[in-house]
């Protein structure tokens, strides 16, 4: 039993790292309807730059909120400068775009910082919560920042003039246009966006997984399925769904086949989830009379 | 030039038979609107000048192993086994608009067909290819069937599962005996027959070229007639297709066999080329640069193939000369280039440019729709 | 300058002329008076670039010896490509490095599978494959394979030696073992178990990991749920760090054993946390640069020196540097002993009738021999204790 719960929570503290990622994920598709390859090299990029500005001798918070305002900044200028040219390409394009950025990041990383793996800090404390073994508290704490990532978000897209703004224009461009909405810019502010929240992401991830230019390889297939499997246009399906996939991956490893095939099982129970149940984000009715 | 992005999903939304209103069907608006700009089932009619052209090419390919060194003729070899791919990929992807991202994983089981018949059955290299297509062809197939109810990012996601399984999957235990584990398998590299007086890499640059030869007739001949037809309608308007008598489902599924056998085959013919597998050559690096390859020749064009395979092999080299320090960010820059002066891919490019040299105020008109 | 010209041309006219007359000066492809070419492929780029310091060092060091004066007055020229761990592309381009830009010998490739895709090819071809950056057992094979000799202890021959002391000093253990599931993680394993011979059952849980694994903590806890009171990581840097610390955190106090690769302070104990390292074991062959014991060490100043002046930039703290250090000065000292028989011939019997070379960067006992029955260079390894700063070593230079 106590094997079970350790499974269960190293499972949370993993799903969390998936979450966290996923809602990146999740933003960028909310905001311009593409799936950004390149959005874990793009957080891997902004925790290099937190790192040189804490290595450097700046404290902790001022760095964090320093890498998330650039990387937003970069992100916008990342829109407006790449992407804008196949802003109407067919979607084979735009994901070769994003190959391309994320080649490109991870070959600069690995240039100026070299592959060899960084430590990055942790804001928490060294000491786990309450003494104890299952969960220390930087994934705890982890969990915590992602939840309230989750919570702004929210927040920001209901209540605020500009999340509206930046919902229509995902939505309805023409009609957004008509009203007065400045369609290029709400993409621009999307990625921007996107960007910040990845750098969180990969701030949170760096002190589990180390920081080097291939820490987000791993982690990216995760957060792709975590964002999928709990609605790719849903915040609080891709942080449910990072948990979800953490702890399946975990239990399917422990106790079902080994951890020779835990990623293949676990990929094929969620590709079993979406097969049976597509989650309704199809407004298409399926064809499949034979 | 750069149209707004609303008239931009108008103009994908064209033509479409049904309201869309899911978020997820916009991409695959898109990515139709553009396939039909560029293939039009008429640019894969046979004219006369282009017969002559394939027949130049032609020539041309099967001197090229007696003018340049051996390693070059390796290199070009490769570049055949590639075109052989991407043809197979854009059959299902740009023809038939199912997006993979898990093509490697075909290629990964072409190439162990080969290697263990080759290795623990002795089999002559030519005959395990068949074999290798008949493999694919069926995991294709059977791999098709949930891809039916998978669309857009899902279907990405599926394909992409796929490629990053292949490695673990032939590294496990019960099969490590066939698969040699994580120690792969040699194999011998064939020689000449008939006592030609041929270097090997000679005689199977000709082989494969061979093979190439026949796969690329009869894919062209699949898409050019019936069966073509039917495959870009159900991309283009799959209630139309349907209405029309389609089977979409079969289609659909014997597009992926189809699709796999083209990679199994070509996987094969990797493996006797490199003489080695092993779960490292299959990672899933291998199935985004067989979709960038189709990208980058020509989404729906079969000509595309050779471009996009002629990017894959020579373009990291380069890079690689450029720049020891961040080889794969000059590569990146390259891709970036290559889509934003290059939309439709090369072949689209050469089309244009061909159609732009004879003149004529039309090609204007159709250059400035494709440039949209 | 005069001389050396009448020299070549007497040479070639030696040449011409069929005689073995002037026999001292012989050349094969990529070698000249004025230069030796090598080549070599390393993962500068992919899943295993961390390696690639590897590399850089190796070149680094080449510049170094040319910035002397080369060896026997000719400039060594070191060709390093990317194969990004990839066995296709290391196949080209070990092709393109003998095909094309016509190398003597073939130096350090790194890596199991991509050295095994070209194991046959150069073979055939007769080029010196030499001291290549793996420890996989089939590199010593002289009879199918006389062109191909490794440079590190076999990974088997480690783990047979871990087996050893656990069986000496602990035949009670019940053993958790966490490997890399590649023939790296596999051959470490199949080592311990032939070490452990009729013993094997102390093994009572086994669990892998894929490089594409974000983290490895969810095997750790499997493990430590098997009730086994020994601990065996067989990892590359990152997964070891994450291992180390994860067995910390969840309150298991093992016996714990990392293998050699993972044994860098810099690039793995310090990620993981020095307090956390504490009473780790392993087997080293080569000196810490952390350890100051070997401060006055002339082996180790010269290292120092040689990675301030080419290296400025590097992290000294890495293992990799000392490792590159190492092989490029063994292969310094093959070229010197070819003398003036620079053809592929003799540059692989020199390089197999080495005779108790040691190096700067070697623990001193670790000594290098080769011969042509007996490919594998080292056998020795020391083990050591991690006390919370460095390595201590303890006990004797082992063999296994």
């Amino acid at each position: 039993m106590e094997a079970f719960l350790h499974q269960v929570f190293s499972g949370l503290a993993t799903g969390g790292i998936y979450a966290s990622l996923a809602l990146a994920l999740v933003m960028i598709y909310q905001s311009t309807n593409h799936i950004n390859f390149a959005q874990g090299e793009m957080a891997m990029f902004s925790t290099y730059l937190a790192w040189t500005m804490i290595d450097a001798g700046m404290a902790y918070w001022w760095a964090f909120v320093l890498t998330v305002a650039i990387s937003f900044v970069v992100g916008v200028v990342i829109e407006r400068v790449i992407i804008r040219p196949v802003e109407n390409a067919p979607v084979l394009s735009v994901i070769t775009v994003f190959v391309a950025l994320l080649v490109i990041f991870n070959s600069v990383a690995g240039w100026i910082y070299t592959y060899t793996i960084k430590t990055f800090p942790s804001p928490f404390p060294e000491r786990s919560l309450f003494g104890n073994s299952y969960i220390s508290s930087h994934e705890l704490g982890s969990i915590g920042v992602t939840l309230t990532v989750l919570v702004v978000l929210y927040l920001f897209f209901r209540f605020t003039p500009l999340g509206l703004a930046m919902r229509a224009a995902a939505q309805n461009a023409t009609s957004s246009r008509l009203s007065g909405i400045r369609v290029g810019w709400m993409l621009a502010l999307g990625w921007g966006l996107a960007a910040a929240v990845g750098a969180v992401a990969g701030m949170l991830i760096a002190p589990v997984v180390y920081l080097d230019p291939n820490m987000m390889s791993g982690v990216l297939l995760y957060a792709f399925a975590a964002a999928l499997v709990g609605g790719i246009d849903s915040p609080l399906g891709a942080v449910l769904g990072g948990f979800l996939v953490g702890v399946l991956e975990n239990l399917v490893g422990a106790y079902v086949v080994g951890t020779e095939l835990k990623l293949t099982v676990a990929l094929v129970l969620i590709i079993g989830v979406l097969v049976f149940r597509p989650t309704g984000l199809f407004g298409k009715v399926f064809i499949t009379r034979v | 030039m750069r149209k707004n992005r609303d008239e931009g999903r108008g103009a994908g939304g064209e033509g479409e038979g049904m309201g869309h209103d899911s978020q997820g069907s916009k991409g695959e608006e898109k990515l139709r609107a553009q396939h039909a700009r560029v293939a039009r089932p008429s640019s894969l009619a046979p004219r006369p000048s282009s017969l002559i052209g394939i027949a130049v090419l032609l020539a041309l390919a099967i001197a090229l192993p007696f003018m340049v060194s051996n390693y070059r003729v390796f290199q070009f070899n490769m570049v055949l086994v590639y075109a052989i791919v991407l043809l197979g990929l854009n059959i299902l992807t740009g023809f038939n608009g199912q997006i993979s991202l898990g093509h490697g994983a075909f290629y990964a089981i072409g190439a162990y067909v080969a290697a263990i018949l080759m290795d623990h059955f002795g089999w002559p290299y030519w005959a395990t290819l068949p074999v290798a297509g008949a493999v694919c062809f069926v995991f294709g197939f059977l791999f098709g069937l949930p891809a039916l109810r998978l669309r857009g990012h899902y279907l990405a996601l599926a394909t992409f599962a796929l490629a990053v399984a292949m490695p673990q999957l032939l590294k496990y235990k019960h099969v490590e005996q066939w698969t040699g584990g994580v120690q792969g398998i040699v194999i011998m590299k064939p020689d000449a027959p008939f006592g030609w007086k041929l270097t090997p890499d000679q005689w199977l640059y000709l082989f494969t070229l061979a093979v190439l030869v026949i796969m690329f007739a009869l894919g062209w001949n699949l898409l050019r007639g019936r069966v073509g037809r039917a495959i870009t309608a159900i991309r283009d308007h799959p209630m139309a297709a349907e209405a029309m008598g389609v089977n979409i489902a079969l289609y659909k599924t014997t597009t992926f066999g189809v699709s796999a056998l083209y990679t199994g085959v070509a996987g094969a013919l990797g493996a006797i080329v490199v003489q080695f597998v092993a779960p490292d050559s299959f990672t899933s690096g291998l199935s985004i640069n067989f979709l960038i390859g189709i990208v980058i020749g020509g989404v729906a064009s079969i000509s595309g193939a050779f471009y996009g395979a002629l990017f894959i092999q020579f373009v990291p080299n380069f890079a690689d000369e450029i720049s020891k320090a961040a080889p794969w960010a000059i590569y990146g820059v390259f891709l970036l280039a290559f889509v934003y002066v290059m939309p439709t891919g090369v072949a689209g490019f050469v089309r244009l440019a061909w159609k732009r040299m004879r003149g004529g105020g039309k090609v204007k008109a159709e250059l400035q729709r494709a440039s949209h | 300058m005069r001389n050396q010209i009448l020299l070549v041309a007497g040479l070639m006219v030696a040449v011409l002329c069929g005689t073995d007359a002037l026999a001292q000066k012989k050349y094969g492809p990529g070698a000249s008076d004025t230069e030796i070419k090598l080549g070599q492929t390393m993962p500068y780029s992919g899943p295993a670039s961390a390696y690639g310091a590897i590399g850089k060092a190796e070149v680094a060091y080449f510049q170094m010896i040319n910035d002397e004066g080369g060896i026997n007055g000719r400039k060594i020229n070191l060709i390093s490509l990317d194969d990004a761990y990839s066995p296709p592309r290391a196949v080209e381009q070990v092709r393109k490095l003998v095909e094309e830009d016509q190398v003597l010998a073939l130096f350090q490739n790194l890596g199991t599978p991509t050295n095994s895709a070209v194991h046959k090819y150069v073979n055939a071809k007769k080029v010196p494959h030499l001291f290549l950056a793996t420890g996989a057992t089939k590199w010593g094979d002289p009879e199918n394979f006389p062109w191909t000799i490794g440079f590190q202890p076999a990974y088997q021959t480690e783990g047979q030696i871990y087996a050893k002391y656990i069986l000496k000093n602990k035949p009670t253990a019940k053993i958790a073992v966490l490997y890399q599931n590649d023939d790296y993680g596999k051959d470490y394993l199949k080592g311990l178990k032939d070490g452990l011979g009729d013993k094997v059952s102390m093994i009572v849980a086994e669990a892998s990991y894929e490089v594409t694994d974000p983290t490895v903590d969810s095997q750790i806890v499997t493990l430590k749920a098997s009730g086994a009171d020994t601990m065996f990581t067989i990892a590359t840097p990152k997964f070891a760090a994450q291992s180390i610390r994860k067995v910390a955190d969840i309150g298991w106090k093992p016996l714990h054993f990392v293998n050699n690769v993972a044994s860098s302070v810099g690039a793995v104990l310090t990620p993981a946390g020095l307090d956390k390292s504490i009473g780790l074991i392993t087997a080293l062959y080569l000196k810490d640069p952390l350890d100051p014991k070997w401060d006055k060490d002339p082996g180790m100043m010269r290292w120092h020196a040689f990675m301030k002046k080419y290296m400025p930039e590097a992290n000294v703290t890495d293992f990799n540097y000392v490792y590159g250090f190492g092989a490029a000065q063994l292969m310094t000292i093959v070229l010197k002993a070819c003398g003036d028989d620079l053809s592929r011939e003799n540059v692989m019997k020199q390089a197999t009738n080495l005779k108790d070379v040691v190096l700067d960067v070697a623990l001193p006992g670790v000594k290098y021999s080769s011969s042509p029955n007996d490919y594998f260079m080292v056998k020795q390894l020391q083990l050591a204790r991690f006390d919370g700063k460095r390595w201590a070593l303890f006990g004797d230079v082992l063999t296994k």
